[in-house]
């Protein structure tokens, strides 16, 4: 939870910088977008599940409702 | 002028067994008695009353009495919760309803309670199975392979709003706010169409929708659900029951789901939203509209024009615009429907200009953005199993394997906010009066639904106190005399009749 919330905060200050000043360059803001990705891909790498092909194949639910 | 629309959320979350029997319906039985011996330990258990559940009554006049009526297994666990919600087992799947709320704001916080709830009951089974062994939860609508479960949203309407106006003006809403709150979903399950020709697209649940309008919600599901149970007075109130949503990761996204659809419902019930965007084809529509992620495909229009989902959307968003000069916004709450009006302009221009730019919001964009930089980097091709199992994290409600957790999504609700909706019921509506005597009284309470409660105060019989007004029984109006009160006799007795 507390990844959670220092997320939350980042994104907060995010959201009322893109409310209040005008939109940063697009290059720049391009660029940002992507090392954010790609530093977002080197976590999903540690926190995908091992076996994630043969757990989605298993995935079967119910239908529900 | 519109009535107060008054909401709620129904999530049927998936489940899985890991290292142990899987059998969803028993899993499901041990997830939730495993939060509810945790958290009301000292707690008598509270069972659902199922008098007044109805759900065979159509909205367009007539009651199903035949096997398709939609079944109410009684016989499953089935709890109702301090924070007004109900926690039960709904065929095989773990469901919450949150309490009925005032604002799509307060829709999000007690969304975001339910899924604190999972999650806490997620750690509780694991103590109650065999070592190793645990219960997944997914909060998403489909397994991938045409099984699909739902995200339920319900409004407060009056009852003499005329059903084919509302089905008719509701629809282009329906089929167009996918736009926005789209989950996302990597590959297809249209019957004869694969992932190759759909390898990525908006919705979780749009391919599941074959009918325009009608009572099902497990086969044959209609865009509008007709279900006709307003789990209040009848003669003054309907609850729409939607079932076309997806289940959001991103809180922007529930927020505006519900929020953009409230006042959309509010300008129907006043007959101020007209005939402009109804739609030629509505079940092509919403699988079209799903299936291109470019936004730039036309619907056909049922006067004969075509217009894209963007365009519909800000064709709406324009009379709702008016709309707030006219009529105010009272009915989804002034602060809240400004802000919403607000995001729903930045989300359309978002997605007009750069969707990727709103990968914090949208979480079919969140999605996208993750399971294609994957792609790139592996080398992977689209509508692959190794996309599909990214599709599937994004929902995983472990924190530690939670991808919507990591893709920094924007939060509208603190976590102490959402904890504190695990057990605190909202103040705005009779959810308040349900959650503070079972929080108070459980002792002396023997049964509670949606429009009633029923107290054994040690003399017979036992008292039914009916709920039959969404918005008696708040904070403002029993707060005081529930503080006040030290047994459920004592506040009985002071109420008189709760619903004078």
């Amino acid at each position: 939870m507390a990844e959670r919330q220092q997320k939350s905060k980042q994104t907060g200050e995010r959201t009322d910088e893109a409310v209040v000043d005008a939109a940063p360059p697009v290059t720049e803001r391009g660029e940002e977008l992507k090392a954010e990705l790609d530093d977002l891909l080197d976590e999903i790498d540690e926190v995908l599940e091992t076996n994630a092909e043969d757990f989605v194949k298993s995935y079967v639910q119910k239908g529900g409702e | 002028m519109a009535l107060p629309k008054v909401c709620g959320i129904e999530t049927e979350y998936g489940i899985v067994v890991r290292g142990a029997d899987n059998n969803p319906v028993t899993a499901s039985s041990l997830l939730i008695n495993a939060y509810l011996a945790e958290t009301a330990r000292a707690r008598t258990r509270i069972g659902w009353d199922f008098e007044d559940e109805q759900p065979a009554n159509d909205a367009r006049g007539f009651s199903l009495d035949t096997s398709l009526a939609p079944e109410v297994e009684t016989t499953l666990v089935n709890a109702v919760l301090t924070n007004g919600a109900r926690f039960y087992v709904d065929h095989a799947h773990p469901e919450i309803s949150t309490p009925e709320v005032r604002t799509a704001r307060e829709a999000v916080v007690w969304d975001r309670g339910a899924d604190e709830i999972i999650r806490r009951s997620m750690i509780a089974a694991k103590s109650m199975l065999p070592e190793g062994a645990e219960i997944v939860i997914h909060k998403n609508n489909s397994d991938g392979k045409g099984n699909s479960y739902g995200c339920h949203e319900n409004y407060l309407l009056a009852r003499e709003l005329p059903f084919g106006r509302l089905t008719r003006q509701i629809t282009p809403h329906f089929v167009t706010r996918q736009i926005f709150t789209g989950a996302g979903k990597v590959g297809c399950e249209l019957a004869g169409r694969t992932s190759r020709d759909v390898p990525y697209q908006l919705s979780q649940r749009a391919d599941f929708f074959e009918e325009e309008i009608g009572l099902e919600t497990t086969l044959k599901r209609p865009i509008v659900n007709t279900r006709d149970e307003p789990h209040a007075d009848p003669q003054k109130y309907r609850r729409l029951h939607v079932i076309v949503g997806d289940a959001n990761m991103s809180e922007v996204a529930t927020y505006l789901k519900v929020g953009t659809t409230a006042i959309v419902l509010a300008m129907i019930e006043d007959d101020e939203l007209g005939d402009d965007w109804a739609l030629g084809h509505p079940v092509p529509a919403i699988r079209q509209v799903s299936h291109d992620p470019t936004l730039a495909q036309t619907i056909q229009l049922a006067s004969g024009g075509r217009a894209t989902a963007l365009e519909i959307q800000w064709g709406l968003l324009e009379r709702a615009r008016k709309y707030e000069q006219s009529h105010g916004l009272e009915s989804v709450g002034e602060a809240v429907g400004a802000d919403v009006l607000a995001r729903w302009e930045q989300i359309l221009i978002g997605l007009e200009s750069d969707p990727k730019s709103l990968a914090h919001q949208v979480d079919w964009i969140a999605k996208r953005r993750l399971v294609e930089g994957y792609a790139a980097r592996h080398g992977i091709e689209p509508g692959s199993d190794k996309l599909k199992a990214l599709d599937l994290q994004y929902h995983d409600m472990r924190v530690d394997r939670c991808l919507a957790l990591r893709v920094g999504l924007d939060t509208l609700v603190t976590d102490e906010e959402a904890a504190a909706a695990m057990t605190e019921p909202p103040a705005t509506t009779r959810a308040y009066f349900r959650g503070r005597c079972l929080e108070k009284f459980a002792g002396e309470i023997v049964a509670a639904n949606w429009d009633s409660m029923v107290f054994d105060v040690g003399r017979d019989p036992l008292r039914r106190v009916p709920m039959m007004e969404p918005l008696r029984g708040t904070a403002d109006h029993v707060g005081t005399l529930i503080d006040d009160s030290n047994t459920a006799r004592e506040l009985l007795d002071r109420l008189g009749d709760p619903t004078a």
